[in-house]
């Protein structure tokens, strides 16, 4: 039988984390990531895990002993936040290029500056290029449960790669709730054993890690390593799969809540699922055909199936918690956007909210205003303005202009 | 050591590679492989090796980054194995005999 306990987002990936057991765990203290090494760091010093727990000086050394250990053929694995993440940023490519799939949970906060400790996306955003595998998650169920299929998606033969899992800080990492928890031995069953084809300890088989690659062959690496992003997708649906056999929870690319006769539709990341859900539900009461659709895969990114879930509405808002300051738009805005257009026209009207930077609260009533937006686009055919700001500051003249 | 005794066969990446057969993530899987490469064409000084100044003190093949000073079994280098040697010039400068002359490449 399931366990049930409540926890921290943060205490539900070190428990994961426990009862996954990795060979080694090097990290760095940063908040709102702090409380994850910690709490495991207690793990190794009560033994209850057979972990070589490194305490390195910085992100940097962090992610690249993560890189020596991974390379060496054991399972690594760390946690991070905003400029943590950042300081590890040359590391990250090394790890994905190299195809070590280190495992890491990542407590999204705001990069600086100026200086935020709070949540929003920019830290993990500004990585998603970096060739990691990203998972986001609601609540901290959704922390654990993601932290529990990630070395089976980095791992398997197609993809070698590593994975983020992503949740959002304070909101979640902070957060108890009640949280349905995994036996340690069906963990450890579904999980299984790390056998690499090739790494620095097999004496009978050496091998050099990191080599020079000049133009003659460098692309070819590339295109090798674009090729495995776009193979996790199956695979993460495949180990997906095989978890609801075990804990009869079902994930995929993403989830669509109160979608099926809805005419609009929002499309966000993470725990801000939660706020939308409730303000779907006080929506529909009043008759409003309004749903969400949650994104849990960022990368590699599901494009043919997020534009064929979205293509049936009428008006779509893309909410980002992460500016690109491109001035055309957020992150996830123009991805979908770019998966719609190459899906072709006509789609449905698209716009953008950048909300919640620096952890501006978004309340229940501001996903309203969203839904209602988008209802009035629905009904007009007309989209005012495209890339928007949800809950900054403005001066009133501003604010009664934007309902047009 | 030359690097000549119990040698496995060396594999080299060909220069045609598809993208789908080459190593994951650049593991390079046949050990000293490097050897297969010629970089001596880098060179724009080269130096040259005066056996009747050399005393074989050895004092030059452990200084060179390559391992273009071969020593063979009996401990006694040989000349250069100037496929390797990118003329550095290391070697001309710590020689204590003047065994070694370091001159343009072009002749
Ligand atoms: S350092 Fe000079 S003398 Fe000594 S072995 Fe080399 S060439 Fe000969
Ligand atoms: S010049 Fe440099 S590379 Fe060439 S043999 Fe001497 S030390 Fe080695």
């Amino acid at each position: 039988m399931a366990i049930r306990d409540r926890l921290s987002g943060n205490e539900a990936t070190a428990v994961a984390m426990k009862q996954i057991n990795p060979d080694v765990v090097a990290a760095f203290p940063i908040t709102p990531s702090t409380e994850i090494p910690q709490y495991f760091s207690t793990f190794v010093a009560d033994g209850a895990v057979d972990t070589e727990f490194v305490a390195v000086e910085s992100e940097h050394s962090a992610m690249s002993a993560c890189v020596g250990a991974q390379a060496a053929g054991g399972r690594a694995m760390t946690a991070t936040s905003a400029n943590g993440l950042a300081l590890m940023w040359e590391v990250l490519y090394i790890a994905a290029s190299l195809r070590l799939p280190i495992v890491m949970a990542c407590v999204n906060r705001t990069l600086s500056g100026p200086l935020n400790i709070h949540n929003d996306h920019s830290d993990s955003m500004g990585a998603r290029d970096s060739g990691w595998i990203q998972l986001y998650s609601e609540n901290n169920q959704e922390a654990y449960d993601n932290m529990l299929m990630a070395h089976r998606i980095a791992e398997h033969p197609d993809v070698m790669l590593p994975i983020m899992v992503c949740q959002d800080g304070f909101i979640t990492s902070h957060a108890v709730e009640n949280i349905e928890l995994m036996e340690d031995e069906k963990v450890k069953a579904f999980v299984g054993e790390y056998k690499p084809d090739l790494h620095l300890l097999r004496k009978e088989a050496p091998i050099s890690v990191g080599p020079l690659d000049l133009p003659a062959f460098c692309f070819e690496h590339k295109r090798q390593q674009a090729e495995a992003m776009r193979k996790a997708k199956s695979v993460i649906l495949e180990v997906a799969r095989e978890f609801a056999r075990i804990s009869g929870r079902h994930y995929g690319f993403f989830e669509e809540y109160r979608t099926d006769d809805a005419e609009v539709a929002a499309v966000l990341l993470n725990s801000t699922a939660g706020t939308a859900k409730f303000a779907v539900d006080r929506l529909r009461e009043q008759g409003k055909k309004v749903g969400l659709v949650k994104l849990r895969v960022f990368r590699p990114f599901p494009a043919d199936e997020i534009a064929a879930a979205l293509w049936k509405f009428k008006a779509v808002a893309v909410m980002d918690k992460a500016d690109s300051f491109n001035a055309a738009g957020g992150p996830l805005f123009t991805e979908v956007a770019s998966a719609l257009f190459v899906k072709g026209a006509p789609g449905p009207k698209i716009v953008n909210f950048i909300y919640g930077i620096g952890q501006r609260d978004v309340k229940a009533e501001d996903m309203e205003f969203v839904y209602n937006e988008l209802l009035n686009i629905a009904n007009t055919g007309r989209v005012g303005s495209v890339y928007n700001y949800l809950g900054v500051k403005e001066e009133e003249a501003v604010l009664n202009g934007l309902q047009s | 050591m030359s690097g000549n005794s119990g040698k496995k066969t060396l594999k080299a990446v060909p220069p045609d590679v598809p993208w789908r057969r080459i190593t994951r993530g650049g593991i390079i899987d046949s050990p000293g492989n490097a050897e297969l490469f010629k970089t001596g064409d880098w060179r724009s000084m080269k130096p040259v090796w005066l056996p009747e100044k050399c005393t074989q003190c050895l004092l030059c093949y452990p200084v060179c980054p390559d391992t273009a000073i071969p020593v063979n079994e009996e401990g006694k280098r040989m000349d250069y194995d100037y496929d390797h040697c990118k003329g550095c010039g290391i070697c001309a400068k710590v020689c204590p005999f003047d065994a070694i002359d370091f001159v343009e490449e072009s002749k």
